[in-house]
């Protein structure tokens, strides 16, 4: 499997080539049509505000102004290009959130950046959620959307940043899972991503359908442009409540989590520090010395 | 007293430091048991190494139908082992890939899963660094068996002898595990330099070397430290992404941190706050990172970086 002489740029450069010569990835591979990709964008406190917890250690998501996640942005993006790239075929591009009221305005954006559908799923008995249960409910919502080639999401939330929802939803949904893509690329029903894995620079090929998970790396995200917005307004949105989804409200929620916060605290602000200003040679001196009083060297 | 497993963390058998701290941690909550997934005929001399750090047995899974393939195949070895064992809980490292193998695992078992724990206390408890490190919150798990992502530097490796009996497993992988594929892999070109999130002292440039990053690299080889640094660094292309610390990047936990030329966003603060002893170097007496060192040099980091690393050299003689 792995060969270090490959050159990998040219791997994933080459790959739409070395493609187009195999018969079983031209279109309509998907046993459907139409390509369908979910895009999962997550609603979080804005990083710059002053983010707090609650009386019952969940997140206040109601408090502190709120916006779609930065990283969710990246995943929004390669979405689109993923179907600007597929000119000529029918590619739906869903932005799915699940969150509180306000978390509207994450499928808004994501409407107005480019996607052609939003579903919001909304119910107060998700709040309080942790990752298992949110992985349910989006699994249960991918599965009411319709069949799925596609399921993108960020490298991590920029609030709880666990990183591991885009793993659980593939173990829930049975497919595989292609994560942390700096560089994507597909053809029918083929995925190839470049990744810089923990020890290596890695490419990875998936089949679709499968769960994509993609970096800062991947490229800028768009902003909305003037028409974008306005497109935005007449674009679906549809609601979701968990009955909708068959999801017993018993089963998501602060009460039945599978890991319980014992203690939230700020941590006490760091004491302000020795600040020495450099004049003449004096700034190095000082500095090795304070190295020296700590034993680092 | 009660199995805990650890996920040994390694390259091609050569095992990493992270593995040592978890199985420290795992002594706290039971008989550390090691897992390591890889070549069988490596497991000796893994086995070997995991005994001196106090590991009672080690797990030896033959990765041939494992390897090539991402995390899928390794959840379901450890669903298995955890149907084996009833373990009281597992450690596994807070990589990226640990982390997936942990997501998926959790939902196969129906377990609660703490990820990026910086402490493990009996019970297990867990302690976390939240918010770019503003908050710490302590948790538990309250079904299943406990599954925990730990970050390396959270505990020191203890030196003790375990009986580090070697049992082979053999899990059953189904088809569909084996389904996303590794296509090409180049390992990283070694620096010679300790690994980012395991090193005991990180430098770190950012926008202020305005891309020379030569007393960076000399201060950090000075102090026998990594080398990082900020995301407008290596979006400028000055290094690699894989030299990133923050939010998207690295997140580090080292004795000592410096920041040389950064000016302290949250997001690069996100993935170094909790270092023990932070030290910038900054031209900008106004940049937000000095709220929070230890030591701050207001100067030009290409005049204060060489003359102290000549200093450092000189004293270590």
């Amino acid at each position: 499997m792995s060969d270090p002489t490959v050159d990998l740029c040219s791997t994933v450069g080459s790959f739409a080539c070395n493609l187009a010569n195999t018969s079983e990835c031209t279109g309509g591979a998907f046993g459907h049509t139409a390509m369908n990709i979910v895009v999962c964008v997550k609603y979080v406190p804005d990083a710059t505000a002053d983010r707090q917890f609650q009386s019952d250690n969940t997140v206040d998501r109601v408090g502190v102004d709120g916006l779609l996640s930065e990283l969710d942005e990246y995943a929004v993006e390669q979405s689109l290009q993923i179907k600007e790239k597929r000119d000529g075929e029918d590619v739906t591009v869903t932005a799915l959130c699940v969150g509180p009221e306000k978390a509207v305005d994450a499928v808004r954006k994501s409407l107005q950046m480019g996607v052609d559908k939003g579903v919001h799923v909304v119910d107060d008995a998700i709040a309080g959620s942790d990752a298992a249960a949110t992985s349910l409910v989006l699994a249960k919502a991918i599965e009411k959307i319709g069949p799925v080639d596609l399921v993108v999401c960020g490298l991590a939330s920029t609030d709880a940043a666990m990183s591991v929802v885009p793993a659980m939803l593939a173990e829930r949904l049975g497919l595989p899972q292609v994560t942390q893509a700096a560089v994507v690329e597909t053809q029918g029903d083929q995925v190839r991503i470049k990744r810089d894995g923990d020890a290596a620079t890695e490419v990875i090929g998936g089949t679709m359908p499968l769960v994509l998970s993609v970096t800062d790396q991947s490229g800028e995200a768009r902003y909305p442009s003037f028409k974008g917005i306005m497109a935005a307004k007449k674009k679906p949105l549809e609601t979701l409540s968990l009955s909708d989804l068959g999801v017993d409200a018993g089963q998501v929620g602060l009460s039945v989590a599978w890991t319980a916060v014992e203690e939230t605290a700020a941590r006490p602000p760091r004491t302000a520090g020795e600040i020495v200003k450099d004049e003449d040679g004096s700034g190095a001196t000082a500095l090795v010395e304070f190295l020296a009083s700590k034993k680092f060297i | 007293m009660s199995e805990v497993l650890v996920l040994v963390d390694h390259v091609d058998g050569a095992v990493k430091k992270p593995t040592y701290e978890l199985l420290a941690l795992a002594a706290r909550l039971g008989e550390p048991s090691a897992v390591f997934i890889g070549s069988a005929d490596q497991g000796a001399a893994v086995a070997d190494a995991v005994k001196g750090y106090g590991a009672a047995k080690v797990y030896v899974v033959d990765d041939a139908q494992i390897k090539g393939y991402l995390v899928a195949p390794k959840a379901e070895a450890l669903e298995q082992l955890i149907a084996k064992t009833s373990p009281a809980a597992v450690l596994i490292p807070s990589s990226a890939e640990g982390k997936e193998v942990a997501g998926r695992l959790a939902i196969k078992t129906s377990s609660g899963l703490i990820t990026d724990a910086v402490d493990v206390q009996p019970g297990p408890v867990t302690t976390q660094s939240v918010f770019a490190g503003n908050f710490t919150v302590t948790a538990k798990v309250t079904q299943g068996t406990p599954i925990i992502t730990v970050k390396p530097n959270s505990a020191a490796p203890v030196e003790s002898a375990g009986a580090g009996a070697v049992e082979e497993f053999t899990p059953v992988i189904s088809d569909a595990a084996k389904t996303a594929q590794i296509v090409a892999s180049q390992p990283r070109q070694a620096t010679g330099r300790p690994e980012l999130t395991e090193a005991a002292i990180v430098v770190s440039g950012g926008r202020g070397t305005g891309g020379n990053f030569e007393p960076v690299d000399n201060f950090a080889d000075s102090l026998g430290a990594a080398v990082g640094a900020s995301r407008a660094a290596v979006d400028s292309g000055w290094k690699p992404h894989t030299f990133q610390v923050g939010q998207t990047g690295k997140t580090v936990s080292p004795q000592l941190y410096v920041a040389a030329g950064i000016s302290g966003a949250i997001q690069h603060r996100a993935g170094m706050q909790t270092s023990k002893t932070i030290i910038a170097v900054n031209k900008d007496e106004e940049a937000p990172l000095f709220e929070l060192v230890d030591f701050g040099v207001v100067g030009d980091l290409h005049a204060v970086l060489p003359a102290a690393t000549e200093q450092i050299v000189a004293r270590k003689g």
